[in-house]
């Protein structure tokens, strides 16, 4: 292929990556060129403003792309998956740079601003490579870009010890979660000769007929373990409790929502497109149902693990890990029980609810722990005298994680019941039934000191304007997903869905 | 006038209150408990004209709203098709549902005046208090089971704050328990409901949840719905249902919660939980359990029986040893709780209207005794029972009217007590004579235990300390001469209410035994 080729492809669909990246160079150099009176604020409000144009070019691919755009043999690949994907990257690390503003401003751990900013960016831009490819080469690259960047944002209180014990500890954990994962994709090679996931379908179908399906399996599931690693799932989970509690809180959030998201865009993608065809139509047997049949069982074990590992948590960062590996848990269902072309309107549905709710709890959680300078739930003590409003957004954030009424979460939560009672999976809806009520236990925990424990101080408690418009923003979208969810849902299906379906995948 | 909106107004009156509230400085206690009281006016104005105004000859919903909701694509099939699932917001009412709602309009603006007595953050006590008033009232007007759900849950968070910030010192373990437990209520009903749905979709091409049409496909001999749905499902779903509200209930071995939100919750709570919120236990077995699964149900009878037999027994005799009068009601509770299965159980006329009685009567019998008991708490700082005794001299009102409560409770002929009883005991000597027979122990043990107590605490010689109690103020006469008068009314004219319930406990006897028998 010629240099000619490369330019016949048209490239203005990539603009949204073209962009990040762009911001992240030119803000890295602002940085390492400005001196050292430069507010590095502005690096921030300039990041956002990358963001929002990134947002417009998604937007606009969503109104103009009737089918996938493939770039050099879907190494890229722009389609609905991958832009719903993006449009929650770009909302997520928007809210995770306004948190840092906020953050920043008054932290004496975090001197080094700039990197803050252009870190989360590329984190975002490798989030976006996640969604969009079809090649496991690309999405690998992606895959590293975010697990790099995150790496660092997790280490920037340098002088704090927990946060460099952190660090440590994810990078170890992080590599060793990575070649797990090119383990198992080294089997898959192995038996395709392909990277494409396209052509590995049908590869891997053929080697399934003439019964390598063990080794298929053991490339499967070194492959999906690894991966469990973003998503915080088990068994790669215990990295997330003593990494959300080191890192910066906006740092965290963005572990716990983006970084969270994309692993689940790259495991969806991957596990679907690759593996939907081992089907055998000789013995009717599908080994596709089987290899379902393992996620489940880390979906339900995270569930379990992660509610109950909740509930004796002091650390409420720490809680927040282990109610992330619950949410991670619920997340799976969607892909498990497998009920067609709604494993994305149910996944990216939750996925919002989640993200609205995570992201104004971390933002709550940021300004009272730093106000009372400790992250023990007690900190939350007679919140509500302090700053009722917050109080209030908070307890709406609480109650959509539980997934109680009326939030966003109870609606997600619904809308995958309906699809695995559909299915006839009632275990798994039991389990999620019942972890979730368990959850309430841990999640009241919070709200019960914020109402009706006394706190040390009653002096008002003020949001800097940052936290306020990411508090607003959830808070508001919460609410009125909670009570018209069909917005979302009918978005998602109306202009995303036309061709993310199966069968165009495979 | 027009009413077509009237269930909606009567739900959502209560955000009139919260709105205004919200606006009032924290500082300005008066106005706040005024104006608390007088948002749960505006409900019991509509509440009444809707009693006024509903036709009792009428079979089916009444007061019917209906809008489109949300749509939601959903593939519930195999068969790779998408459905629209359409929820609608659907209200009505019928005889069972448009008393409940009238019920809970007059013991909300009777709670609210007892809540006169709370003393910290009044301005958060009443918004939530309405808070709560929106769900009960859109529990018994839902028309949808989504919505029905929505509307449940809305009770359950602002209960837990008003019992675990107002409640008594072990305030915070009871909201946690009532939490927890009625979580698990909440998540099997869920369970069920889209169980419902599932089914519904399997049989018909348009999957609904709304709960008339369900309850017209589930009991029309023929339809799809009945020939297609194995009776192992069937039986299924209707174990939920009897699981899930029954933790409402309570019945037996779900009740522990209920006793420490008896004790734990401030006065005026109790009198809302007692009185209203357990009903929804009732109404939710009536409504879905025995509506959705009539043959289920005439089948299930017989354990039904059983287990109201021992919520009856059970409760009746630990209410005997009991020595604080807030357990002795709790445990009072359970075993009147029992009378309402007895009732169902009888799967006739009779008997459901018994146990409707019985909702409606416990219901102002209850609010009327933790009302006293407030009133007492207020004044001696207990409700031991071996610390009171002798409050009729100093209190011969309020002691005068304990008892005439209490004999209500007991099933005194004249209250509406007895007649919820005898028309529960008639309708399952009517069916299970024998059950019927070991049930009307525990009428006995009632009696007992209710002269027991009220004798202890109003009787005997007067303590010095207690020589100087004030009887009623005006602003507690008031609750206390409505809610006996309520009870006597029903006990002299049960016409009142057995009017708007017989033809919808006619159509419910119909699909009992036109399928089961």
């Amino acid at each position: 292929m010629g240099v000619k080729d490369i330019f016949a492809y048209d490239w203005t669909y990539l603009m949204p990556e073209i962009t990040i990246l762009g911001f992240a160079t030119i803000l890295s150099i602002m940085d390492m060129i400005a001196g050292k009176r430069l507010n590095r604020t502005i690096l921030g409000w300039f990041a956002l403003v990358g963001i929002a144009i990134a947002t417009y070019f998604v937007l606009d691919n969503v109104a103009t792309l009737q089918e996938p755009y493939s770039y050099l043999f879907d190494t890229m690949r722009v389609d609905s998956f991958g832009n719903a994907f993006k449009l929650l990257f770009l909302t997520g690390v928007a809210f995770a740079i306004l948190l840092s503003i906020s953050y920043i401003k008054e932290s004496d751990e975090v001197k080094h601003t700039g990197e803050f900013y252009y870190l989360l960016l590329t984190g975002l831009l490798g989030a976006m490579v996640m969604a969009s490819s079809a090649d496991l080469i690309t999405l690998f690259v992606g895959l590293e870009i975010l697990s790099l960047s995150s790496y660092i944002l997790v280490g920037m209180r340098k002088k704090n010890l927990a946060s460099n014990e952190s660090a440590f500890k994810y990078v170890v954990t992080g590599s060793i979660a990575t070649a797990i994962t090119l383990f198992g994709i080294s089997y898959l090679y192995g038996f395709s000769g392909t990277t494409n996931l396209y052509e590995m379908t049908q590869r891997l179908a053929e080697a399934y007929h003439n019964g390598f399906g063990f080794m298929i399996l053991i490339g499967f599931a070194f492959m999906i373990v690894g991966l469990t690693f973003k998503i915080s799932a088990i068994p790669n989970h215990m990295w997330a409790p003593d990494v959300y509690q080191g890192a910066a809180t906006p740092v965290t959030a963005f572990l716990a929502v983006v970084s969270k998201s994309a692993g689940f865009a790259l495991i969806i993608r991957v596990v679907i497109l690759s593996f939907a065809g081992l089907f055998n139509p000789e013995t009717q047997m599908s080994m596709f149902m089987d290899l379902l049949w393992y996620v489940s069982i880390i979906a339900a074990l995270s569930m379990i693990i992660g509610n109950t590992m909740a509930l004796r948590q002091t650390n409420i960062k720490r809680l927040m890990a282990y109610s992330g590996i619950a949410q991670a848990g619920y997340l799976l269902v969607p892909l498990v029980i497998f009920t067609q072309s709604f494993i994305f309107e149910q996944t990216i549905f939750f996925l919002s609810a989640y993200l609205l709710a995570a992201f104004g709890t971390f933002a709550i959680i940021m300004v009272v722990t730093r106000d009372r300078k400790t992250e023990d739930l007690k900190a939350f003590a007679g919140l509500y005298h302090r700053a009722p409003l917050a109080a209030v957004a908070m307890t709406l954030f609480l109650l959509s994680l539980a997934g109680i009424p009326i939030s966003a979460g109870f609606f997600g939560k619904f809308y995958i019941f309906l699809g695995a009672i559909g299915n006839g999976s009632f275990w798994l809806v039991g389990i999620m039934l019942a972890t979730s009520v368990i959850s309430y236990y841990y999640y009241f925990g919070i709200i019960r000191q914020m109402y009706m424990r006394p706190g040390e101080t009653e002096a008002a408690l003020k949001l800097p304007a940052g936290v306020l418009v990411v508090v607003i923003v959830a808070a508001l979208g919460t609410f009125v997903l909670g009570i018209l969810p069909e917005i979302l849902i009918n978005y998602i299906h109306d202009f995303f869905n036309p061709y993310f379906n199966l069968g165009d995948m495979l | 006038m027009d009413n077509s909106f009237l269930l909606s107004l009567i739900t959502f009156s209560p955000l009139l209150a919260i709105l205004i509230l919200l606006l009032v400085p924290k500082s300005q206690i008066t106005i706040i408990k005024q104006l608390g009281i007088l948002g749960t006016i505006l409900p019991l104005i509509l509440a009444t004209m809707l009693f006024v105004s509903f036709d009792y000859h009428q079979i089916g919903m009444q007061f019917y709203e209906h809008a489109s909701w949300i749509q939601i694509p959903l593939s519930l099939m195999a068969d790779n098709q998408t459905y629209y699932l359409n929820i609608d917001y659907e209200m009505g009412v019928d005889g069972i549902s448009m008393p409940l709602v009238f019920m809970t309009s007059i013991i909300a603006t009777l709670a609210a005046v007892a809540s006169w007595n709370i003393k910290k953050r009044t301005k958060e006590y009443f918004i939530l208090f309405h808070l709560l008033l929106i769900g009960m009232f859109g529990v018994f007007t839902a028309q949808n089971l989504l919505l029905f759900f929505l509307f449940f849950e809305l009770t359950l968070v602002p209960m837990y704050f008003l019992i675990g910030i107002w409640g008594y010192v072990d305030r915070e373990k009871a909201a946690n328990r009532f939490l927890i437990y009625n979580g698990i209520g909440s998540a099997i009903m869920l369970l069920g409901f889209i169980a419902m749905l599932f089914v519904s979709s399997l049989v018909s091409p348009e999957p609904t949840i709304s709960i008339w049409r369900l309850v017209e496909a589930l009991t029309t001999p023929g339809n799809a719905f009945v020939t297609n749905v194995p009776e192992s499902f069937k039986f299924g779903l209707f174990m939920a249902f009897v699981i899930a509200f029954g933790i409402k209930l309570p019945i037996f071995p779900f009740h522990s919660w209920m006793l420490k939100v008896h004790v734990q919750a401030p006065p005026a709570i109790v009198m809302i939980h007692s009185g209203i919120l357990l009903k929804m236990g009732a109404y939710g077995l009536l409504r879905m359990g025995i509506g959705f699964f009539p043959d289920v149900a005439q089948k299930m009878a017989v354990g039904m029986a059983i287990l109201g037999l021992i919520n009856i027994l059970y409760g009746a005799t630990l209410a005997f040893v009991q020595r604080d009068l807030k357990m002795v009601l709790a445990y009072s509770s359970i075993s009147h709780m029992g009378v309402i299965l007895l009732g169902f159980a009888a799967m006739n006329l009779f008997g459901f209207q018994g146990a409707m009685f019985q909702v409606i009567s416990h219901g102002f019998i209850s609010a009327l005794m933790f009302f006293l008991i407030g009133v007492i708490w207020e004044r001696t700082g207990t409700s031991q029972i071996d610390e009171l005794g002798g409050l009729a001299k100093s209190m011969p009102f309020v002691s005068g009217v304990f008892l005439a409560g209490g004999m209500a409770s007991l099933g005194l002929p004249g209250m509406s007590g007895f007649i919820s009883e005898f028309f529960a005991f008639l309708g399952l000597f009517g069916s299970h004579p024998v059950l019927a027979a070991i049930g009307a122990l525990g009428l006995i043990v009632t009696a007992v235990y209710v002269l027991r107590a009220i004798m202890a605490a109003t009787f005997g010689p007067t303590p010095t300390k207690y020589q100087q109690l004030a009887d009623a103020q005006p602003m507690e006469v008031i609750p206390i001469v409505v809610l006996l008068g309520f009870i006597i009314l029903i006990g002299i004219y049960p016409a009142m209410l057995s009017n708007p319930l017989q033809e919808t406990l006619k159509t419910l006897v119909i699909q009992v035994t036109g399928i089961g028998g």
